[in-house]
């Protein structure tokens, strides 16, 4: 069996834009025992990684009465700039997605 | 005394359930709010003054807007007109409105509101201090607020209550919150404002707090302790956990949601099932603020674009894709600069492989194995003339370009003749900024007329 990825284990992963310089993350979860794994293994500085990112500059919400982990940070890239490639930041969710759940691997 | 709100969809041009329409009419509304614009499709439409939604979309949907309106016999809003929101867009909107209140034998006062801003003044106000960034940080000077070509601000809730205290059928206002069209009748009625600004908050996006979000139309009843939302389609519900869930669409924070003169926080909001259908929500609260500043925004031209698309169906060229477009990238360079005299910094070239990489460009992680590769050549220059001749001096590499020089000659497919096509005028966003003022009104400007 592969190793289970967040996307396995989150009910579903959605990117968005929050304005032109916004980037923000929701990771649905079904229930409180699957966002207690996802809110550990998406460590806030996991997450920075993967975009690049300062840590310091990635907003963590956890919402245990939704079961929803979000984060906000600034987009990687100004929205409809030259370097842009996803006008509704819809792409990077599936980063987060394909992430395997156990770190390292 | 509650306010009842007829929210049709979440932005005009998007499409509605017509039959869920009248039966949200049937139900006496007080008002019929819509939003008509947003950032979300790009710098484009700030940048030219246009809508992204056909004219013809546009006209066909506010048309039964207008026959709903005079059904209802209520004030008609559609805030950000024209998804930017600037003095062309909402002057567009309403020569769809003349020519339709003709069409539909009505006779209405139309209420115009614009908010687009003049740089040079609002340079003056930079200087004064009157100008502070949000967050992330964008360099602002006189400079850039000299080169956007279009700069609005977004109108709060008090402006649209200006509007509609004309007594105007239709108010069609330029760039505005998304919330403060669907929020201004209730404040104004002294109804919670808390769940006036929460509730249209969970409003703007029409149906897509409940079970079905492409139906558009939804009801919200305002009133002095909270909100009740209800979808209008056959068979669409709204839960706790849908409404819940919408604070977080689009917005950095999941619990606070600025706008001209406070906050709200929903940190103590209660959502409850209230019947099949409905779901009602308390405790959100509104928290005025001293200080009123309404958010710019802005757009700056960026260049001229040309672009190519060549398809690599043969496998080894898929497979050593990225090699092909490091070596022709290396290629053109210097073809570019031996025949057109251009270095690099003159000019940009972005070769975007679609089938491995061409969303998520360096940060992808996954290894791909497609049966063809699309390649996706843009050429930026300063100017349109400059950009296609970048595109065409491409055309042969793009076309025959082998990943080695000792191999028969290779040929790609292009799907078009020309290869290339002008993208025209790019733009940047390039304020992320507000304004501090003294008087809501002070940026925007009124005009009623008759149709």
């Amino acid at each position: 069996m592969s190793e289970p990825r967040i996307g396995d284990v989150a009910r579903k992963v959605r990117s968005k834009n929050a304005g032109p310089f916004v980037l923000t993350i929701d990771v649905f979860c079904a229930d409180a025992g699957r966002f207690r794994a996802v809110c550990d293994a998406l460590r806030t500085e996991r997450i920075a990684a993967l975009f690049g990112q300062a840590p310091e500059l990635v907003r963590r919400f956890e919402l245990d009465r939704l079961n929803v982990l979000k984060f906000s940070m600034p987009r990687p890239v100004v929205q409809g700039s030259r370097a842009d490639r996803d006008m509704h930041a819809s792409g990077w969710g599936w980063l987060v997605a394909e992430l395997p759940l156990r770190e390292g691997r | 005394m509650a306010t009842r709100v007829l929210i049709p969809n979440g932005a005009i041009g998007l499409g509605f359930d017509e039959a869920a329409l009248w039966r949200g009419v049937a139900m006496r509304p007080d008002i019929i709010c819509v939003d008509g614009g947003s950032t979300d499709s790009g710098p484009h439409y700030l940048g030219t003054g246009t809508s992204k939604y056909s004219r013809a979309s546009t006209r066909a949907e506010w048309r039964v807007l207008m026959q709903a309106r005079a059904h209802a016999g209520v004030p008609l809003v559609v805030g950000s007109a024209g998804t930017c929101g600037t003095d062309a867009t909402v002057d567009w909107m309403h020569d769809i409105t003349r020519e339709l209140a003709r069409e539909l034998g009505q006779d209405l006062k139309v209420a115009r509101l614009y908010s687009e801003q003049d740089g040079a003044s609002l340079a003056r106000a930079l200087d004064a201090g009157r100008v502070t960034p949000l967050w992330p940080e964008l360099p602002i000077s006189a400079g850039v607020l000299g080169e956007c070509t279009h700069i609005v601000a977004l109108a709060g809730a008090e402006a649209i209550q200006a509007a509609l205290e004309t007594g105007a059928d239709i108010v069609i206002a330029g760039r505005a919150t998304d919330t403060a069209s669907i929020a201004a009748l209730p404040l104004m009625r002294g109804e919670d404002a808390g769940a006036a600004w929460h509730g249209a908050k969970i409003g703007e996006c029409g149906a897509l707090c409940t079970s079905n979000p492409t139906s558009g139309v939804i009801v919200i009843d305002f009133d002095d302790t909270g909100f009740t939302v209800r979808p209008m389609a056959e068979g669409a519900r709204a839960t706790p956990d849908l409404v819940a869930a919408h604070m977080l669409y689009e917005n950095a924070d999941p619990d606070i949601l600025h706008e001209p003169g406070g906050h709200l926080d929903v940190r103590g909001a209660i959502y409850e099932q209230a019947d099949e259908t409905g779901v009602r929500v308390t405790g959100s609260r509104w928290v005025g603020s001293g200080d009123y500043t309404v958010k710019l925004e802005g757009a700056r031209a960026a260049g001229h674009q040309a672009c190519s698309l060549v398809l690599l169906r043969e496998r080894r060229y898929v497979e050593q894709a990225r090699a092909w477009c490091d070596r022709l990238a290396t290629h053109l360079e210097s073809e570019i600069r031996a025949r057109m005299g251009l270095e690099p910094d003159a000019y940009a070239m972005e070769l975007r492989r679609i089938g491995q990489d061409a969303t998520l460009g360096p940060l992808e992680r996954a290894a791909s194995a497609p049966c063809e590769v699309g390649v996706l050549a843009i050429f930026t220059a300063s100017d349109q003339a400059t950009a296609l001749g970048l595109a065409k001096l491409a055309n042969p590499f793009l076309l025959h370009d082998p990943l080695s020089d000792d191999e028969p000659q290779a040929t790609f497919a292009f799907p078009f003749s020309p290869v290339e096509w002008d993208r025209g005028p790019l733009h940047d966003f390039c304020l992320n900024h507000v304004l501090h003022v003294t008087d809501p009104m002070k940026q925007f400007r009124l005009e009623v007329t008759n149709v």
